[in-house]
């Protein structure tokens, strides 16, 4: 266990046992808090009493930075496009999350399987889904991860084992749970991550998977990205427990808290519940993110204060990366910046891919009703009537 | 053949089918240690053991979309919702994932799942219990539903929705159960979205699916003997996709219709039966399409009311009769009118 759990700044005698949370499982404390810690509460920040860096731990952290920028410019550059009209629907982005996406990414195998929502872009290009198929997903075309069937909400690609954003809240965790049965089923060794908001703590199906996980020690982590806010809706305001890790101790089963805009902390906590996970004890994993802008492009984000928005800044993992990075002496502010243009280039170029990619055929419309063909499939375009207007022989009238 | 009742012919088909693959699977409240409500799985846990017979917690929405899981990475679950009432609460598992997930990705990941799950009232459980909307799923296109009315067809139709690789919601009867029939020894697979004629006739067209499909049996055959009619029935056997076809064609041949449903007349299954028939066989009606359904209340509990409510053989009788009268007073005035 390592310095990285979190305890809220309100409970500080409570820090030592909250920090075993992985290693015994946890218990429901009555006396716990009934607000969420705000992030700007949420103490002590892991930087100020971090070790010195190995130079395994650096040569990870610059990777993690490079993917963090990826998602970064991505995500910019999606929401120029969405600004733009040239993505339609909704469009949910990473932008905060970054450190948690590349820390939670990390500790998969291949082999593994992820299940997450509609927040997903970052996720879908860590698991290996080139930028340029995740952007033409975007912009709902052939060469898109779904083959524009899907859209921002619903990336899918079984030979990088993700297994789909959902659009419903909470819809991808009795589905998670089911591919945890399949593989335990099949006696591999395979773990299935499923993701989620904060607020998809406060449905049932949150419930009755989590019961069943742990009933049956299915081999998947549950991940709450608690970035404090449920579209509009405080943590505070929705959860009667706002420190979510601690619904685990319902179902006997472990969980960790761990800061999600340090990507070490959270690959750190990542690995230790993927391990346990693959020894057949499922896990609730809470990463304590921020989201940096709306809930989706066109949210203007007007129920945050002046206040809290102008502390947004000093909570970005991207830059905060870079800083410590140079601190650390690990690059110089020149390849940072080299990075920067690297990725931004890459963002750039998925979306000229996107742009030049076909829309698909209208005559594919049909080509995915059912895998098994069946009789009388309903083949019918809106202004199709049903049959030809067939008439009577006229002999037969008044028979 | 076999004599065997539906009950069984289910239960075998399910043994046959997990000792066949050992991909297929049984999940749901109380189907192992209770051996099923309806005692559909009798048994299967003593020979296949707890992974092939899971049963779970009360938790619909939990073990429906964790078999829908299951079915994305390959396995063939066959979950069983102890009545289609409680199918509610995996309402969203069902329409907005098992339904969505082989187009909404296009086309990379299949859901081989079955659902069976029995619907039917007059058993007195009140309104909750008693329900039957299995048009809710035959409403969503990505799922197929399936209704068999005899023991052959339970067999048949099984069989092709486990070897499905799509998500198939199979409807039972709690009043089926018991009933028996012949049952053929080989494991063919019926046709999934073909309606059978099950029995010929000219002067009427009867519709129907599950128990309605039973009735319409009997009462045409009652009717052959008493009054000399000759019903044509069919038996849907699958409401998505809807074999429109056969009905219009039949419709074409007998100038009449009768639809039968265990549900709400409003927005029911009949609705979409009648409006087929008027899009493919308008001007061969002699009568308007009847439709026969159940009362438009939540079912009471008391016998007298809930029998009141349910349609009963008299009632198809009578619009049997209300129809034909119809074709005589048309038939009547074109004639006339030619004079």
């Amino acid at each position: 266990m390592t310095d990285n759990a979190l305890t809220t700044a309100d409970e500080p005698t409570k820090k030592a046992s909250t920090k075993k949370v992985a290693a015994k499982k946890v218990t429901a404390k009555k006396a716990s808090s009934k607000k969420a810690p705000a992030r700007s509460a949420i103490a002590p920040r892991n930087a100020s009493r971090r070790a010195a860096t190995s130079k395994e731990d650096g040569a990870r952290l610059v990777k993690f930075y490079r993917d963090m920028m990826l998602i970064r410019r991505f995500e910019e550059r999606a929401a120029r496009a969405y600004t733009e009209a040239l993505i339609g629907g909704y469009c949910h982005l990473n932008l905060g999350e970054e450190a948690a996406v590349v820390g939670l990414m990390g500790a998969l195998r291949d082999t593994d399987y992820l299940f997450t929502n509609y927040r997903e872009h970052g996720y879908a290009i860590m698991r290996g889904i080139d930028p340029n198929r995740a952007m033409a997903e975007l912009y709902g075309r052939v060469d898109g991860v779904s083959k524009g069937w899907g859209g921002s909400m619903h990336m899918f690609d079984m030979s990088h084992r993700l297994l789909g954003g959902y659009g419903i809240v909470g819809g991808q965790l009795p589905l998670a749970t089911g591919a945890a049965l399949a593989i335990k089923y099949r006696g591999l060794d395979e773990v299935v991550m499923c993701t989620m908001g904060d607020g998809t703590a406060n449905i049932g199906a949150f419930h009755e998977s989590l019961n069943i996980a742990a009933l049956w020690d299915l081999p998947v982590v549950f991940v709450v990205i608690n970035n404090g806010l449920g579209m509009g809706t405080t943590v505070a305001k929705a959860s009667a427990e706002p420190e979510i890790y601690k619904r685990a101790s319902a179902y006997a089963m472990a969980a960790e808290r761990v800061d999600g805009l340090d990507p070490q902390a959270v690959f750190d906590a990542a690995q230790r519940a993927v391990a346990s996970a693959r020894a057949g004890h499922p896990f609730l994993l809470e990463v304590v993110s921020e989201r940096l802008r709306g809930h989706s492009v066109v949210d203007p984000a007007k129920y945050r204060s002046a206040e809290e928005v102008s502390h947004l800044a000093q909570f970005d993992p991207v830059p905060n990366l870079a800083a410590r990075l140079i601190k650390e002496k690990i690059l110089t502010a020149a390849e940072v910046h080299r990075i920067d243009e690297e990725q931004s280039a890459l963002a750039d170029a998925a979306d000229a891919f996107a742009q030049s990619s076909a829309h698909p055929d209208v005559a594919t419309l049909f080509d995915y009703n059912y895998a098994t063909p069946v009789a009388n499939d309903s083949r019918r375009l809106p202004g199709e009537a049903l049959f030809v207007t067939a008439q009577r022989p006229s002999a037969e009238v008044g028979r | 053949m076999t004599m065997k009742t539906y009950r069984q012919a289910l239960h075998d088909t399910l043994r046959a089918e997990m000792l066949r693959d050992e991909n297929v699977f049984l999940m749901g409240e109380e189907i192992g240690v209770f051996e099923g409500s309806y005692k559909i799985t009798a048994g299967l846990l003593a020979e296949f053991g707890e992974k092939r017979v899971k049963d779970t917690p009360i938790a619909e929405e939990g073990f429906t979309g964790a078999a829908i899981g299951a079915a994305m990475l390959g396995l063939r679950p066959v979950v069983e919702i102890m009545t289609i009432n409680f199918s509610l609460l995996a309402l969203d598992q069902i329409v907005n994932h098992a339904a969505k997930v082989y187009g909404m990705f296009g086309g990379q990941a299949k859901v081989p799942l079955v659902i069976r799950t029995p619907g039917g009232g007059g058993q007195q459980l009140g309104a909750t219990h008693s329900q039957n909307i299995e048009l809710y799923y035959a409403f969503v296109p990505g799922m197929k539903v399936v209704a068999p009315s005899t023991p052959a067809d339970a067999k048949a139709l099984l069989l092709a929705a486990i070897r499905d690789d799509d998500p198939v919601l199979f409807l039972e009867n709690l009043a089926l159960y018991n009933t028996k029939g012949e049952v053929p020894d080989d494991d063919r697979p019926a046709e999934i979205g073909k309606a059978k004629i099950a029995r010929e006739g000219h002067d009427l067209t009867l519709i129907g699916y599950s128990r309605m499909a039973y009735i319409a049996k009997n009462v045409a055959e009652t009717l052959a003997e008493s009054e000399g009619l000759d019903i044509e029935v069919i038996d849907l056997m699958s409401l998505r996709p809807l074999d429109r076809e056969t009905i219009v064609n039949s419709v074409k041949k007998t100038h009449a219709a009768v639809v039968l449903e265990d549900d709400w007349l409003t927005y029911g299954i009949g609705a979409e039966i009648a409006a087929t028939i008027s899009d493919g066989a308008f001007d061969y009606l002699d009568a308007p399409v009847r439709r026969v359904a159940m009362a438009e209340v939540p079912m009471p509990y008391s016998k007298v009311l809930e029998s009141a409510a349910m349609p009963t053989n008299d009632d198809v009788v009578n619009a049997i009769f209300q129809t034909l009268e119809a074709v005589g007073r048309r038939l009547k005035k074109v004639g006339q009118s030619h004079d």
